[in-house]
């Protein structure tokens, strides 16, 4: 027993986006992961992972934001990240620490606490996929029969080289969603940035992207967006400027709500393009 | 297969190339030192410029880069709006049919661009990224609201994109408050950054 609930403690790094601007992804995760009974245990007093700003401005200051995470994650469970961003950096800073035993040597004296290099770092979906597809679906409440989604991983969920030698997580989401019983539609602009910090300054240059983005999930026949990124989730939502409006779903929003959550309409309030028709379609359909 | 390239890889600082002696090591090398990614390997087929979603808004494409640093035309690469508008999406480095990680040698470049104080291409980008790390530097997390509002004021820009703003805000998706690090001064510490002190 207490093995089997060791498996089910996970160290969790929610990240700036998932603790402000998308609340709503941070609930239904919690929301999920209590109704499965997964542990996560928010990691104490973790700071921003450094984002494309500190990457871009100080190499130090990335690897050092970055790192703190890392002093802060005990040994003996996953560190679980929903921000792929969020992740790729955690990742990232730990292999560089692996490589640099006198970095980390110095950054854990400035600390006072040693920094885990162990630590295994995932996304929640692969948390998922681990419990085991059987087991979710034997956890499904409301079906998702009938929701067509394309699934939008966001860049670094798979794509940056430098993880080729570390686990990847294409072909998750359709695995997870399509096992609660949703439609993946492959042939839309799936793999197309959603312009990241671009659509904070220079909107006119993410929007026909984004456009771009939409249409093509429309022309696919698609009900919804699913992002595994919350960046991705305001940018599509923010920066779409045409008529055709479909609804961008956190992966937890979608995941949550097959599992029973009642309590959407509190996250759906926090969206720019309102899901409670395609909820509505999906519930008069069942 | 060479060991993995952490993304964060230049630590401990490299030594400093005193004054004159900087010609010494080509641009080539430096930048294929410090990405770890093999430029060189380029034969200009254009497949990271066609594939780049944002290549519309550059000044060079990413091959012109490469070829720019192959040439040592330093003032001009690090001067260029190129690496300032590259996300790091990582398109054209899944694309590259010679393995060629594009998207490490942008930042690169942008690093050296900030190291070498040279005039910034796409200065309302490094404005932006300036307003993020002064709130990280405060709170230690990124807090939405008064990153936009300081790049506004940076920028000049007010009534850009009001009404995506006041939308968020009715929408409850920026937060009034931001979410803050108790262990300040851990914080403080990192912010050190040796580029900010000889500047």
């Amino acid at each position: 027993m207490s093995d089997l609930q060791k498996t089910m403690d996970f160290s969790y790094f929610p990240g700036c986006s998932l603790a402000t601007t998308a609340a709503e992804s941070n609930r239904s995760l919690m929301h999920a992961a209590r109704t499965l009974g997964f542990n996560l245990i928010e990691l104490p007093d973790w700071n921003c992972c450094g984002s494309s700003s500190a990457q871009t401005m100080c190499r130090n200051l990335s690897l050092g934001m970055a790192a703190r995470n890392l002093s802060l994650a005990p040994a003996g469970r996953p560190l679980v990240a929903m921000c792929p961003r969020c992740l790729h950096y955690l990742r990232s800073a730990q292999t560089c620490l692996k490589h640099n035993p006198e970095t980390r040597r110095e950054l854990e004296e400035q600390w006072g606490r040693p920094i885990n290099v162990e630590v295994e770092i995932i996304h929640f979906m692969e948390v998922l996929v681990r419990y085991g597809l059987g087991k979710l679906q034997a956890n499904i409440k409301r079906s998702l029969k009938g929701l067509k989604f394309v699934p939008y991983y966001g860049c670094t969920l798979f794509r940056p080289p430098r993880l080729q030698q570390e686990k990847y997580f294409e072909g998750e989401m359709e695995d997870i969603l399509v096992a609660l019983g949703a439609e993946a539609i492959p042939n839309a602009l799936k793999y197309r940035c959603c312009g990241s910090f671009l659509s904070a300054t220079d909107p006119e240059i993410v929007s026909p992207l984004v456009n771009e983005i939409i249409d093509s999930a429309a022309a696919a026949g698609a009900d919804c967006l699913v992002t595994a990124c919350a960046m991705c989730q305001l940018n599509l939502e923010i920066r779409n400027t045409r008529k055709t409006k479909i609804p961008i779903f956190h992966f937890s929003e979608i995941l949550a709500l097959a599992l029973g959550a009642e309590d959407y309409e509190e996250w759906f309030v926090r969206h720019l393009v309102d899901p409670l028709p395609v909820i509505k379609k999906l519930a008069n359909a069942a | 297969m060479s060991q993995p390239y952490p993304l964060i890889q230049e630590v401990p600082l490299p030594e400093v190339v005193p004054a004159g002696k900087k010609e010494a090591v080509s641009l080539a090398a430096q930048v294929k030192e410090r990405s770890g990614t093999e430029l060189a390997r380029c034969y200009q087929c254009r497949a990271c410029g066609n594939g780049c979603p944002f290549v519309a808004a550059m000044d060079y494409t990413p091959n012109q880069v490469i070829r720019l640093v192959q040439f040592g035309m330093r003032e001009e690469v690090l001067g260029c709006k190129t690496i300032w508008v590259c996300v790091g999406c990582h398109t054209c480095s899944s694309q590259c049919p010679m393995g060629i990680d594009i998207a490490a040698i942008m930042d690169t470049l942008r690093l050296m661009a900030m190291e070498e104080g040279v005039a910034i291409g796409k200065p309302n980008i490094l404005d932006f990224h300036e307003e993020v790390l002064r709130s990280l530097e405060k709170y230690g997390r990124a807090h939405k609201l008064s990153i936009m509002l300081g790049y506004k004021k940076q920028t000049g820009r007010w009534l850009s994109d009001l009404d995506v703003g006041l939308k968020m805000l009715a929408r409850r998706k920026l937060e009034l408050r931001p979410s803050r690090v108790q262990a300040g001064e851990e914080i403080a510490q990192l912010f050190k950054c040796y580029w900010r002190e000889s500047a």
